[in-house]
C-alpha cells in the first residue's frame, strides 16, 4: 500500500495504490494523518483517487469513515473518485456509497469542490 | 444437527400486515401473467419456483429463538424471544403427552430475548424439565420480573415445569447432555454471550447481539478462534457496515460484511444472517442476502461460504 498526493489549488488529490485491509489499515491511516492535519490548516479538501485501489476491506472502509469525520470536524471535506468496479461494489454493499459522494473521475470531484482547483487540474 | 429457526428477527417482533399480504398477491397475480394451473399443487409450484423469495414468503417475525436437534432425546434452543411459542407447540405436538427435557442457552436477557418464554407451553406442563443456561448472573431475576404483576397474568413460580438456572463460565467447554457447549463473552449493552456448539464432529456458532470492533485486532482473533471451521455461524448482521461503524457504533450490533470477514478468516462453511433489522421489510432482506453474496465471491479465497438469510422456519442440516 503506497500513498500519493497531488495539490491542485485548494484541493488535495490523495492516491492509494494496492489492497486497503486488517493487515495494512493502521499504516495507511498514520499516512493519512499528516495530510488531514495540512488540510484542516491550509483549508484543502481532499479527493480520494481510487482509481489505484485494488480492494478495500471493511478495516479499509473504516479508515476512510474516520477520515471523513475528522475532515468534517475541521470543516474540511473529503470526496472520493474513479473508483475500481470491485471497490465501488464494495462501497454499495457496506451502505458506503450514502456517506460519500463519489464521481467517476479525479477532474469531475474536483470540478464539484472547486472552480480554481479544477482549472489547475486542466493546466496539468 | 438440525439447526431450526423458530424466531429470526431483531430488537421486537414484526408482522406482515394486510397490505402487505394484498401486495405480494396482487404481484404475484401479476408475475403469474394469466397462466392457468389445473391444481393448488402447481400454483405453490409456480410460486416456488418462479417468484422470488421475498414474495412468495416472508422472513418474519418472530424476535430470537433458535433450535439445535443434536440427537439425543432432549431440546436444545438459543433464547427464548418471541419464537419460543410456536417452538414451544412444536415440543408438545411431538412430545404427545411426555413430558421434555429442554436446555435453553441465553445470549442475553433483553426482552426481545426472553419476551415468548411466558408463552412457552412445556413450561406450564408438569413433569417437564427445564434447563435455562447463562453466563449472566441475573437471568433468573430477568426471567421471574417480566411475569411479576403488573406485566403478566402468570407468574413465574406458578409455571408447573421443573425449571432451573445454569451459570455457565464464558471462554471454556461444558458437556451439556451430550454437546460440547462453549460460551464466548461478546461486545453488547450489559455484554451478552455467543454459544459454539459441537456435537458428533460438527459445530454450530450462535453468535447474535454482538458488535465488532474493527480496531481491535486482538478481539477479531478471538471470534475467528470461536467461530474456526464451524459448519454454521448464526451472525447478527442488523445494520450496513456503515451505519454499524458510525451512527449506529457501540448500539451493540454488527453488518453483513463484518460477519463474512469473520467466517471468511475462520475457513467457516455457511453464514446465516439473522438478528434482521425491524424496520427491513423482505424485499430490503432479500436485497441484503444478494449483495452478501456478491460480497462473498468479491472477496473469496480458496473455500467458498455458503451465505444464507435466517427466516421463521428455516431449517438448515448440519
Amino acid at each position: 500500500m503506497s500513498l500519493t498526493h497531488s495539490l491542485f489549488e485548494n484541493a488535495l488529490v490523495l492516491a492509494p495504490t494496492g489492497r486497503l485491509d486488517h493487515d495494512n489499515c493502521e499504516a495507511f491511516r498514520e499516512d493519512l494523518a499528516p495530510h488531514l492535519e495540512g488540510a484542516a490548516k491550509d483549508g484543502t479538501s481532499i479527493v480520494l483517487d481510487l482509481s489505484r485501489l485494488e480492494y478495500v476491506s471493511s478495516a479499509g472502509l473504516r479508515c476512510f469513515m474516520l477520515a471523513a469525520k475528522q475532515a468534517k470536524a475541521q470543516n474540511s471535506r473529503i470526496v472520493i473518485a474513479a473508483m475500481q468496479p470491485v471497490v465501488s461494489e464494495i462501497f454499495q454493499i457496506a451502505r458506503f456509497n450514502l456517506v460519500f459522494e463519489a464521481y467517476p473521475k479525479v477532474r469531475d470531484a474536483l470540478a464539484a469542490l472547486s472552480p480554481a482547483a479544477v482549472a489547475a487540474f486542466d493546466r496539468g | 444437527m438440525r439447526v431450526r429457526f423458530w424466531g429470526t428477527r431483531g430488537s421486537i417482533p414484526v408482522a406482515l400486515t394486510a397490505a402487505d399480504i394484498r401486495d405480494k398477491v396482487a404481484q404475484a397475480l401479476f408475475r403469474a401473467d394469466g397462466r392457468r394451473f389445473a391444481s393448488v399443487g402447481e400454483a405453490y409450484a409456480f410460486a416456488v419456483k418462479e417468484l422470488d423469495f421475498s414474495l412468495s414468503h416472508t422472513f418474519g417475525g418472530h424476535s430470537p429463538c433458535v433450535e439445535l436437534e443434536s440427537g439425543t432425546d432432549e431440546y436444545f434452543v438459543c433464547d427464548m424471544g418471541s419464537g419460543a411459542r410456536p417452538f414451544g407447540a412444536h415440543v408438545l405436538a411431538r412430545q404427545s403427552g411426555r413430558p421434555a427435557r429442554i436446555n435453553v442457552f441465553m445470549s442475553h436477557v433483553h426482552w426481545d430475548h426472553i419476551m415468548g418464554f411466558p408463552f412457552f407451553g412445556p413450561a406450564y406442563v408438569p413433569g417437564t424439565h427445564i434447563r435455562i443456561h447463562g453466563c449472566h448472573d441475573v437471568v433468573e431475576h430477568a426471567f421471574r420480573l417480566q411475569q411479576a404483576p403488573p406485566c403478566f397474568p402468570v407468574e413465574f413460580s406458578q409455571l408447573a415445569a421443573d425449571i432451573e438456572f445454569v451459570t455457565l463460565a464464558p471462554g471454556r467447554a461444558h458437556e451439556i447432555s451430550g454437546v460440547r457447549v462453549t460460551p464466548a463473552q461478546q461486545m453488547h449493552s450489559g455484554d451478552s454471550f455467543g454459544y459454539r456448539f459441537e456435537v458428533g464432529g460438527k459445530s454450530v456458532v450462535y453468535t447474535t447481539d454482538s458488535e465488532h470492533k474493527l480496531e481491535n485486532r486482538a478481539q477479531t482473533e478471538r471470534f475467528v478462534r470461536f467461530f474456526q471451521e464451524a459448519d454454521l455461524v448464526v451472525f447478527d448482521a442488523m445494520y450496513s457496515l456503515a451505519d454499524a461503524i458510525s451512527v449506529k457504533a457501540d448500539w451493540g450490533h454488527s453488518s453483513n460484511i463484518i460477519g463474512v470477514e469473520l467466517c471468511q478468516m475462520a475457513r467457516a462453511k455457511h453464514l446465516v444472517l439473522f438478528h434482521h433489522e425491524p424496520a427491513y421489510d423482505d424485499d430490503a432482506i432479500e436485497g441484503i442476502l444478494r449483495e452478501t453474496r456478491r460480497f462473498e465471491e468479491l472477496t473469496r479465497g480458496t473455500q467458498p461460504l455458503q451465505v444464507s438469510a435466517a427466516f421463521d422456519g428455516l431449517e438448515v442440516d448440519v
